[in-house]
């Protein structure tokens, strides 16, 4: 019966090799579409029926926008640690360790350079996949890094935002991480360097509250819910229920908090239309 | 109000009161009592204060008796003219803001205001600011920059407000677009948090080249309470939050996460509104008078570098 067990303990497959996003055969979108997850892939992960926008992770992001899927990892082996000894029903570093084992990624953002159409361009991607993209130490630090080698090589910083917010575990560290990275935003800005945020699918809390809305462009994901403060805790706030489509990306478009909305089809070729046009 | 370790502090206070009211009718010398008992109270004080939990700074942080934003301003400035609007929404009443005048030289004194009685708090919006607030000071500090005035922001916050309106003007934006800017502020900024600090909605005026916390205050990324719900998904952990968060000033300091904790009178800000104003007043005063001798550039560089040596990550 050798083929029932594990002939070698733990997990072997390489981090490389992990998947994230769909890895069944098809895929079914919230409107009901069914689509198989080869054609889902080589369309950016938007599904060619309704247009909906799967959410993906830095390696799908990476691949997307970097030419040839070629660029420079930076930071690769950043790791939280844990100044706060933090324990709720789970101690803080079984938490992460728990995410990093299932998403095979070391923490929620992922920083690299490379380019983008031929630009050089330094992007920066959250995962959602990781205790919910949620920002930390890791994540701040991270960022503030790759801000960092943006001003020292001149080359525009693309923020790719996918998070719950700060991350509690890690509580004052964590809010001064939104500090940190508009502290270095704020010398990007100086040195006249072009910063394009792009938010997508979900952008909340300490996030959208610092770099996810500092950019000289703002442009969203169709559809992305974006804002300060969660649905749950305002209708719990205003005790009424929310209007149809509040807080979706439209919804900031329209009240002029985002430049405009790309589908992720276009997303590299609108970001690059823009670089040129800086330059 | 009195919280339940205030409770044998107060009974022992009452006792005190009658026995000099008796000696009073009686005649009768009890001077020696009365001094025992005295010193029995400040050491009862001494110890209680000493070793409050974390839950229990929370509760006195929130006392409704303590001094606000606006008590602490009359109260350190000799003259005070308060400046009102975002001069593009309105005027936010959870966050007050003017010139004011401390031994002969102007500041701008900035910061949440909470309301006393129903009526007020419910003006006050209970200190959770709109964007427009965030922007009210944005402007107030932009104008002291341009008339090199330095900046005192006071935080007492439970939150920037999560509204609808407050998502369709911006909340997110307000806030982060004065992070950004506060960095770049040529003229010293100091600020202390009062009260409550929380999250966002503190930090939004909490970018200084010093920032300080008064003893009985909690600064922190999200209050006891909802890290409790959610987390432990029910209300009824708020103290064990409390403690995981390390959200005291004393926490703060030694994460290095703030500059510098700032006395408060013996059993708490709320029982010496004067004692508790000197302190802050002139822990303010000590900051910007040395921040005074850098340059603007200076000022700027390591404010900036303060804040991004913040975080602990291990490669």
């Amino acid at each position: 019966m050798a083929w029932f067990k594990r002939q070698v303990k733990g997990i072997q497959t390489p981090t490389s090799d992990k998947k994230e996003v769909p890895d069944g055969i098809w895929y079914k979108t919230p409107s009901g579409k069914i689509i198989r997850t080869v054609e889902l892939k080589n369309n950016a992960y938007v599904s060619p029926e309704d247009g909906y926008h799967v959410r993906i992770g830095s390696r799908e992001y990476f691949e997307i926008l970097f030419d040839k899927n070629e660029f420079t990892e930076l930071d690769a082996n950043m790791e939280s640690g844990d100044p706060l000894q933090f324990k709720d029903q789970k101690s803080y570093p079984s938490r992460v360790k728990a995410s990093q084992e299932k998403s095979g990624l070391k923490d929620a953002v992922r920083t690299a350079y490379g380019k983008l159409d031929s630009h050089e361009v330094a992007i920066a991607c959250m995962d959602f996949g990781f205790i919910g993209g949620s920002m930390g130490s890791v994540v701040g630090e991270k960022i503030a890094r790759g801000i960092e080698h943006s001003i020292q090589n001149n080359k525009p910083f693309i923020m790719i935002s996918k998070s719950g917010g700060a991350r509690m575990m890690e509580a004052g560290l964590s809010l001064m991480q939104m500090a940190k990275t508009s502290a270095k935003l704020s010398i990007l800005a100086k040195k006249k360097i072009p910063y394009i945020s792009v938010l997508t699918d979900p952008t909340t809390g300490g996030v959208t509250a610092s770099y996810a809305m500092l950019g000289d462009f703002n442009i969203a994901e169709p559809n992305a819910l974006i804002g300060f403060a969660g649905p749950r805790v305002i209708r719990e706030t205003i005790g009424k229920d929310l209007p149809k489509g509040f807080q979706s990306s439209e919804f900031l478009l329209e009240h002029g908090f985002v430049d405009f909305i790309v589908d992720r089809r276009e997303m590299k070729s609108q970001i690059s239309l823009l670089l040129r046009m800086l330059k | 109000m009195l919280l339940d370790f205030e409770k044998p502090i107060t009974e022992l206070e009452a006792k005190l009161d009658a026995m000099k009211k008796l000696a009073q009718e009686s005649e009768s010398d009890i001077a020696a009592a009365v001094k025992t008992l005295e010193n029995k109270i400040h050491k009862l004080k001494e110890e209680t204060f000493k070793n409050l939990t974390r839950w229990q700074r929370v509760q006195l942080s929130r006392h409704p008796d303590r001094p606000y934003t606006l008590d602490y301003i009359y109260e350190i400035t000799d003259d005070f003219i308060e400046l009102h609007g975002d001069r593009n929404m309105g005027d936010d009443k959870a966050m007050v803001g003017g010139l004011g005048i401390i031994n002969k030289k102007s500041y701008m004194i900035i910061g949440q205001q909470k309301g006393r009685n129903t009526k007020q708090r419910q003006m006050r919006n209970f200190g959770m600011a709109n964007p427009e607030g965030y922007r009210k000071a944005l402007r107030l500090m932009k104008t002291a920059e341009k008339f090199d005035i330095p900046i005192i922001t006071l935080i007492d916050t439970p939150g920037a407000f999560p509204g609808l309106e407050a998502e369709e003007r911006g909340q997110g934006e307000a806030i982060a677009r004065n992070l950004k800017e506060m960095f770049q502020l040529k003229v010293p900024v100091v600020c202390a948090i009062i009260g409550e600090g929380a999250s966002g909605g503190a930090l939004g005026i909490a970018i200084g080249d010093k920032v300080l916390m008064m003893e009985n205050t909690w600064y922190s990324v999200i209050s006891p309470e909802s890290c409790s719900s959610i987390l432990w998904r029910s209300w009824d952990y708020k103290e064990q939050a409390a403690e995981a968060l390390k959200l005291t000033a004393k926490d703060m300091l030694s994460l290095k996460l703030i500059d510098g904790v700032i006395k408060e009178p013996l059993g708490g800000a709320h029982n010496d509104t004067k004692a508790a104003a000197d302190f802050l007043k002139k822990a303010i005063l000590k900051e910007i008078k040395a921040l005074q001798k850098l340059t603007p550039e200076e000022r700027i560089s390591q404010r900036i570098d303060k804040f991004c040596d913040m975080g602990v990550v291990s490669e």
